[in-house]
């Protein structure tokens, strides 16, 4: 027999040296994951680190750039600027191209200027904040004007009559100010306090005594550099009428985060302004306008090369976790910002239940929610629920959002709860058995390739509508121009203001409003957390965890077949309890003197 | 009485390997299914995908061990004797009949243990390997042309065979008892050696 020939420890040996070599690869594998050299990222000096960890290590924080002038020698800047335009006009003798660039961009027109080609042809119309779009904050900006449009980049924009081909309306200090004075009048049409206005200041929020001083517009515009985060803070910081309110993962801890807040943008970290990664170009900054997705394809990116550095993979490559593939492998379905952002307004609260059904109840006094200064109500905006460092919920996001728009028709008989399964309680208090509008939507799935499990902040609330024509109306909130006495904030009367409101905006209204619970997602991300913060696999892998209400897809831990681990227990148990019977028989039968 | 040594070496490694992974990966990949919490999700799937490679290694080896030795055609089934064996089970053990089929070096398995192990070698271990895989490999479903396929029958199935294998496993625990003493089989495993009756027959 050839068996006899090889040794007889020679099987076992051979699959432990087998074993012993598999191990031993992985290890190695894993120790000496060899560095793509396509990809000079983050991770990838981590991986230089003998010990791992930290991916920051060997990272030099970056350091703004010295510029080459230096804006105090200029005879142009030194003049007694008497209002805003007036200083842009004075930047408008050497930078001549600048407000003309503005201009085209979304920050002037309110309008989605990739899209508007585009979306004129799908939906026949433009968008953007200026046209169309409607929310459930303040619902929309027609008749609304000076309040909005204090985050305008321009200046005086308080009615239709604005002058959009006006270049000396662009303001250039409220993104290029370095000082950290400028601050626009929170009801002043974009423009600022100036002296020759209020030589006292300016009072705001009216009767609290607090003054808006006049601004040294001489000084700053002395003092300009490249958009900082306090920059953009001015206005993305207090989206929706007040710091964090709209997005959940934006205010103003964000101008000086800590790495555990955002580890890109930490002041002690990377340092990273907004436009490391909303690359601009002549003034246009990259990022997702409405239902224009802020990026198309999800590679590694060479900057200088490709302008749109907004998806994690342009820096990170598609391979960003050299140790565990099986982390790479969720990329095709979960967004990076699913795992890195674990919980949503960490360290300021946002808003997440709007009610404005509950408005006008001088009586009830506001009860404070948080140490920081929210509210649970406001006599001129209704009810409120605030949220601080809570779970988002997740939704598939492909990066477009579908929109009701100012005067679609709405289903207002649908109970909410057959529609959208989503959990409620935690956030709001929408009743599944009344209809709810989707304002915005992410009208995607499993199945389309492009969708991936995003965090989002979904908010919630009750505002008015038409029942009649059965569209969202735009109530006149804001106090201004000839029907200022119509406003809901001076009238406390929703049916004068609607009037005002639709009236101004052109759109029809019955003369009847009822009120309906409307949804809006806001998909996150900012705040991505550093490494170790990132979620376990456990936190989605359990049944009922995070992931509980996305369905189409198997997900291992989470999901199960009741009937096939019925049957597989059933058949675990007959084989042990027929086991155990067959040998207490044995037992009880033994034939006497039998040796077994 | 005839001392034989009836399980070699590699035999008795491959079976108490097979054993010990299948107890692993029971474990391991019961903590994922049931969440458990014995290991914890991401540690239960990294040590599953250590065993579960380990496995398919052994599994290699105890191929190539049976076709070069000729061992394979222990498990070819006996129709004729296979109704004998079970009427031994459901009567005969209680009665004190001697074993209806001889187990001798060349034919050491009864026509059901053949039956058994036929069908966990052909069937149920094939399919958990290959759903195993298949699911470990989900992400290069597209490159092998299957990326229309659900995930969900790949994993049911696999979690099913993982079932039927368990209860596999205790009703062959039990069933080890019935040798000619209650641990013969079991000292068998281990040492090798067997007591066997001799294969002239013997009146």
């Amino acid at each position: 027999m050839t068996a006899r020939r090889i040794p007889r420890f020679a099987w076992p040996a051979a699959f432990l040296l087998a074993l012993a070599g598999l191990v031993t690869t992985l290890v190695i594998k894993a120790r000496t994951a060899a560095p793509d050299p396509a990809a000079p990222t983050v991770t990838l000096i981590a991986q230089d680190q003998p010990t791992g960890g930290d991916p920051l290590r060997g990272l030099r924080p970056i350091i703004p750039a010295k510029p080459t002038a230096d804006h105090t020698m200029f005879e142009a800047l030194k003049q007694d600027f008497p209002d805003g335009p007036a200083v842009t006009a004075a930047c408008l003798t050497c930078h001549t191209e600048a407000s003309r660039q503005i201009m085209k961009t979304a920050h002037w027109t309110w309008i989605c200027p990739r899209a508007k080609k585009k979306l004129e042809e799908e939906h026949h119309i433009a968008i953007g904040k200026a046209e169309h779009i409607i929310n459930n904050f303040c619902v929309a900006l027609p008749s609304n004007e000076p309040r909005c449009t204090s985050c305008h980049a321009g200046y005086g924009w308080k009615d239709k009559t604005f002058d959009f081909s006006d270049e000396t309306l662009v303001d250039c200090l409220v993104c290029h100010d370095q000082t950290g004075q400028y601050k626009k009048f929170p009801t002043g049409a974009g423009h600022p306090v100036y002296k020759k206005d209020f030589p006292d200041g300016r009072e705001w929020p009216k009767g609290s005594g607090k003054k808006w001083p006049p601004l040294d517009l001489s000084h700053i515009a002395q003092h300009v550099g490249p958009p900082t985060r306090t920059n953009c803070g001015t206005c993305h910081f207090f989206g929706g009428g007040g710091e964090g309110v709209k997005h959940g993962d934006m205010d103003v801890k964000l101008a000086n985060p800590h790495r555990s807040l955002d580890v890109h943008m930490a002041a002690d970290g990377m340092n990273f302004t907004c436009t490391q990664c909303h690359t601009t170009k002549e003034h246009f900054i990259a990022g997702r306008c409405f239902e224009v997705p802020a990026y198309e394809d999800r590679q590694f990116a060479l900057r200088g090369v490709e302008t749109n550095l907004l998806a994690c993979e342009a820096c990170h490559t598609t391979d960003p976790h050299p140790n565990y593939p099986k982390m790479n492998d969720h990329a095709d379905k979960v967004s990076c910002q699913a795992c890195h952002i674990p919980t949503m307004a960490r360290e300021k609260a946002t808003k997440t239940w709007w009610d404005w059904s509950k408005a006008g109840d001088k009586k009830r006094k506001p009860q404070p929610v948080f140490d920081t200064g929210e509210k649970d109500y406001d006599v001129k905006k209704g009810e409120f629920i605030w949220v601080r460092n809570v779970v988002p919920e997740y939704v598939w996001y492909n990066g477009a959002i579908k929109h009701t728009f100012m005067g679609d028709k709405i289903d207002d008989h649908t109970a909410h709860g057959d529609v959208c399964a989503q959990a409620h309680g935690d956030y709001d208090i929408m009743d599944p058995a009344k209809p709810a509008v989707l304002i915005n939507r992410v009208q995607t799935g499993y199945d389309d390739p492009k969708a991936r499990i995003w965090p989002a902040k979904i908010m919630r609330g009750i505002q008015p509508y038409d029942p009649v024509n059965k569209t969202l109306v735009i109530p006149k909130l804001f106090p201004s121009g000839p029907d200022a006495a119509e406003a809901y904030w001076k009238s406390y009367d929703w049916d004068r203001s609607i009037k005002a409101g639709m009236a101004y905006a052109d759109l029809p209204y019955s003369g009847e409003y009822d009120w309906i619970q409307t949804e809006m997602i806001w998909p996150l991300k900012h705040t991505v957390a550093p490494m170790d913060a990132a979620l376990a696999c456990s936190e989605c892998h359990q049944p009922d965890a995070r992931l509980a209400t996305l369905t189409g897809f198997y997900m291992p831990g989470r999901d199960s077949n009741a009937i096939v681990d019925t049957i597989g227990i059933a058949l675990i148990i007959a084989a042990i309890a027929l086991s155990l019977l067959h040998g207490l028989a044995r037992i009880v039968f033994r034939p006497k003197g039998n040796a077994a | 009485m005839k001392r034989v040594k009836i399980y070699k070496r590699f035999e008795r490694f491959w079976h108490w390997m097979q054993a010990l992974l299948v107890i692993l990966l029971a474990l391991t990949g019961f903590d994922i299914h049931f969440d458990w919490g014995l290991f914890g999700f991401e540690k239960a799937v990294m040590l599953h995908k250590v065993f579960a490679w380990a496995f398919v290694i052994l599994i290699a080896f105890a191929i190539f061990w049976h076709f070069t030795t000729g061992e394979w055609k222990q498990y070819i089934p006996m129709p004729s004797k296979t109704f004998a064996m079970v009427r031994f089970y459901l009567v005969g053990i209680f009665r004190g009949q001697p074993h209806p089929v001889k187990k001798t070096e060349l034919s050491k398995l009864n026509p059901l243990q053949r039956l058994a192990y036929l069908g966990l070698k052909i069937l149920v271990i094939p399919v958990l390997v290959t759903t195993g895989l298949l699911y470990y490999f989900y992400n290069d479903w597209e490159a092998l042309g299957i990326e229309s396929w659900p995930l969900a029958p790949i994993a049911l199935i696999h979690t099913f065979a993982a079932f039927a294998m368990i209860a596999f496993m205790f009703a062959h625990i039990y069933l080890s008892t019935t040798g000619h003493t209650p641990l013969s089989n079991f000292k068998a495993m281990i040492t090798g050696w067997e007591d066997l009756e001799h294969e002239a027959p013997t009146g």
